[in-house]
């Protein structure tokens, strides 16, 4: 058995998951768009998850639109509600993942000022710095992660609610790393639309929500049907549905034991960590998500690392999955100053619920034997 | 219960299922398919092995398939794609007025964007000919986008034949096969199709999988509409779903080894019911006994308003026009579309069959209709029984 600590890339589904979404894949289940019975048995299940992820995101249920994951909730977010406006400017954590970068990168095309918004190496945004951003013109969006996917940085973004609603523009919260690993509650911190997916907190892939408050002005990204609200076509996915609403609620009920749990386990391996010559935790102090530790081991190649780790059957990241295999160090911590030899070395260990203190020992134990017997050789 | 609305959606086949399982809940199983470790790794090989199969039923490259969340969004990706990639301003779109929503409304919305559209009108056998959509064309024609199958009547356009022709002209051509993969065959080597939307759970597949054919020689350039970590070559960003992108696999798998014997199985149940339904006077038949796929059959039946009818059928599931603009409750734009008046439009049910539909329930369902429909008849003060 592989030890995972990759769960910010994904995690298992739970089994009690598995269970909710079986009669969805077994059974006569119809179309959630049709009238007759078995499509409304359908819709009573997909309004069902809605409730069931509105309680753990702090959300109205109808604020809650379905889409095919976080990367899709962000470029709808993003699209959406630029979408129609007069071109003036988005803003946009230089931290923030992928899905928000590109998408506002690729704003530019269509007129739009695409500005960074400047992070410290704490991960954390510098507030009058971007007081003073935000004062400088017009502003539509401002598109800001909760917890940070590599670092683990929980940012303060409802410091940012405010001066962004001063400036007239909307703010976007990018909060799939925090669903289920610290407490949400959209309502209280008054950001404008939010992004969730389910395979972060034990739930199927393939399936997230972006929340959007009723008096956002959103353009649909697909075009073609009336399913949720018009503004998202498509037949339903009804037994992912299913699964996230499941996931939704279990992640609400063992949201504390589950932050104790994987803090215990970080704490455990910082503590290993820095016993181990030339360590280098990332935004160390700051205030973070209970899972993640992101390190460099002084003179190691992180992808050399992971692959030695692989081998040895442990399952960590050097950043964000889907920039895996690029062979370019992480632009998050290049976004946070770190120098570039030194993000080149990045190893991100993700906790989940099911992990173990035992498998943090043998972690532990599997570095120091890389690092010491590989040390002469592997050394740039 | 019996389920006659195959056309909507379909039941997930027991061995998708099967094969589906391990990806939710196999320990081993998990990993993100973008992943560098062993688990990402399996995952990564799961999604290419259904990429082969996917492939295989369309006769294409591996490579040419780009997974979606579904074919409303492999539409929308092919037809604003293409156009954004090419530049908008000024260009003409060839489509018709029988398209799904997905397509129809993403021509719309490109309208206001300043594309020019033409929507073609069905010949009365309910068909778009070749010669409509060429006659269509103008010098700065940029795509045609048009269904294989129609998914109210099961009409069969000639997608086949235009193809090369518009390859000829140098017009770009998608075409929505959502209703045509795994019911009639497709080559996709010998057809020189530039793209083409398919999706899972029309073929007893998961719902929320699709896949756009992109192809690579000549090659079909898309601008990506969903943006981020660069997955499927740039063109569709977002983690895969290892689960149901397995499950699609399959589900195309299985379509294919099953389609010659269900192809022959499901025009037999059409007719027998179609035959069945025609001890009622003055019905009509809005899908073409030709040119039509196997598994539907679409009834005008007068003064029978279909909603009501639909509500007197209440152990038999079938829908009036399609699921999609069921719950907007207008009279199904096709089959004006095909000429009958807005009385006989709402007057219609769609009955579509499948694998798992029986002679049985074939003729219990001719029953149960004749029967509503003998009823609605004779309560209706308009029904004139002699006229
Ligand atoms: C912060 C963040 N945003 C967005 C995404 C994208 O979500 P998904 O994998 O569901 O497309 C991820 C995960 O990869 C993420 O970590
Ligand atoms: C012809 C046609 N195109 C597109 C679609 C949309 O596919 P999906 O439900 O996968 O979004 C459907 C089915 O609803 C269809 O019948």
């Amino acid at each position: 058995m592989p030890v995972y600590f990759d769960n910010n890339a994904t995690t298992r589904l739970d089994p009690r998951v598995l269970e909710a979404m079986l009669p969805y894949l077994s059974g006569p289940y119809g179309n959630a768009s049709s009238l007759h019975r078995f499509g409304r048995a359908a819709r009573d299940a997909v309004e069902r998850a809605r409730e069931q992820l509105a309680m753990l995101a702090g959300c109205q249920s109808r604020e809650i639109i379905w889409t095919s994951g976080g990367t899709e909730s962000d470029n709808l977010a993003l699209k959406g509600v630029t979408e129609g406006a007069l071109p003036t400017r988005v803003l946009y954590g230089a931290t923030e993942h992928p899905a928000v970068l590109e998408t506002a990168e690729a704003l530019r095309a269509r007129g739009w000022g695409v500005e960074t918004v400047a992070i410290g190496r704490d991960g954390l945004i510098d507030g009058p710095r971007f007081e003073r951003q935000l004062a400088a013109g017009p502003v539509r969006l401002v598109s800001l992660m909760r917890v940070n996917n590599e670092t683990g940085v929980i940012q303060d973004v409802a410091r940012a609610v405010d001066p962004v609603h001063a400036a007239g523009g909307w703010l976007h919260v990018d909060a799939v790393q925090a669903l289920g690993k610290i407490p949400l509650d959209f309502t209280a911190l008054r950001a404008d639309l939010m992004s969730v997916s389910s395979h972060k907190i034990y739930g199927p892939k393939g399936i997230g929500a972006l929340i959007v408050r009723a008096d956002v002005e959103l353009a649909p990204l697909h075009h073609g049907g009336v399913q949720e609200r018009g503004l998202r076509g498509g037949t339903e996915n009804v037994a992912s549905i299913v699964g996230f609403g499941a996931a939704a609620e279990l992640a609400l009920q063992e949201l504390d034991a589950r932050a104790a749990h994987t803090q215990s386990l970080r704490e455990q391996l910082e503590s290993g960590l820095r016993s181990l010559p030339g360590v280098q935790i990332f935004a160390d102090g700051a205030p973070k998500a209970p899972n993640t530790v992101q390190f460099a081991v002084a003179g190691y190649h992180g992808e050399a690392l992971l692959m030695q780790l692989d081998r040895k059957g442990f399952a960590v990241s050097s950043g964000s999955a889907c920039s895996s295999g690029k062979g370019e160090p992480s632009h998050v911590l290049l976004g946070m100053g770190i120098a570039y030899e030194v993000a080149d070395g990045a190893v991100r260990v993700s906790f989940g619920k099911d992990n173990s203190a035992a498998e943090v020992e043998q972690f532990l134990a599997a570095l120091a034997a890389i690092t010491q017997a590989a040390m002469p050789a592997m050394q740039p | 219960m019996i389920y006659l609305d195959y056309a909507a959606t379909t039941p997930l086949d027991p061995r998708v299922r099967d094969a589906m399982l391990p990806w939710l809940d196999a320990e081993t199983h998990f990993g993100n398919p973008a992943s560098d470790h062993a688990m990402g790794r399996s995952a990564r090989a799961a999604v290419e092995q259904a990429r082969t199969e996917v492939a295989a039923l369309l006769g294409c490259g591996p490579d040419e398939i780009v997974w979606t969340s579904g074919a409303t969004e492999s539409n929308n990706l092919a037809i604003k794609g293409a156009l954004e990639f090419r530049g908008l301003q000024g260009a003409h779109l060839v489509t018709s007025r029988i398209e799904h929503k997905a397509v129809l409304d993403t021509c719309r919305y490109l309208e206001t964007q300043g594309l020019r559209v033409t929507y073609l009108t069905p010949q009365a056998d309910g068909l778009i000919a070749a010669e409509q959509v060429l006659a269509a064309l103008r010098p700065e024609t940029a795509m045609v986008s048009l269904m294989w199958v129609n998914n109210e009547t099961g009409a069969i356009n000639p997608v086949a034949a235009l193809a090369s022709q518009l390859r000829e002209r140098g017009v770009l051509f998608h075409v929505d096969a959502v209703q045509a993969a795994g019911k009639l065959a497709i080559d996709l080597a010998q057809t020189p199709i530039d793209l083409l939307s398919v999706s899972g759970h029309k073929l007893y597949g998961p719902k929320g999988i699709g896949a756009l054919f992109v192809r690579k020689r000549p090659r079909a350039r898309l601008a990506p509409q969903i943006h981020g970590g660069g997955h499927e070559q740039g063109m569709r960003s977002g983690t895969l779903a290892t689960q149901q992108i397995v499950g699609c696999g399959m589900a195309f798998r299985l379509a294919g080894e099953a389609m010659a014997d269900e192809a022959h199985r499901l025009l037999a149940l059409r007719e027998r019911l179609w035959t069945a339904l025609q001890v009622l006077p003055r019905i009509y038949r809005n899908s073409p006994a030709e040119a039509g796929v196997p598994g539907i059959l679409n009834v005008s039946f007068d003064g029978a308003e279909g909603e009501s009818l639909r509500a007197m059928l209440p152990a038999l599931m079938v829908s009036s026009g399609s699921a999609c603009s069921s719950a907007t409750r207008e009279p199904s734009y096709v089959l004006r579309a095909l000429g009958r008046d807005d009385e006989l439009a709402g007057s219609s049910l769609r009955l579509s069959m499948g694998r798992f539909t029986t002679s049985a329930q074939v003729d219990a369902a001719a029953a149960q209709v004749v029967e509503a429909v003998t009823r609605l008849r004779a309560w209706s003060p308009l029904w004139d029984a002699a006229a």
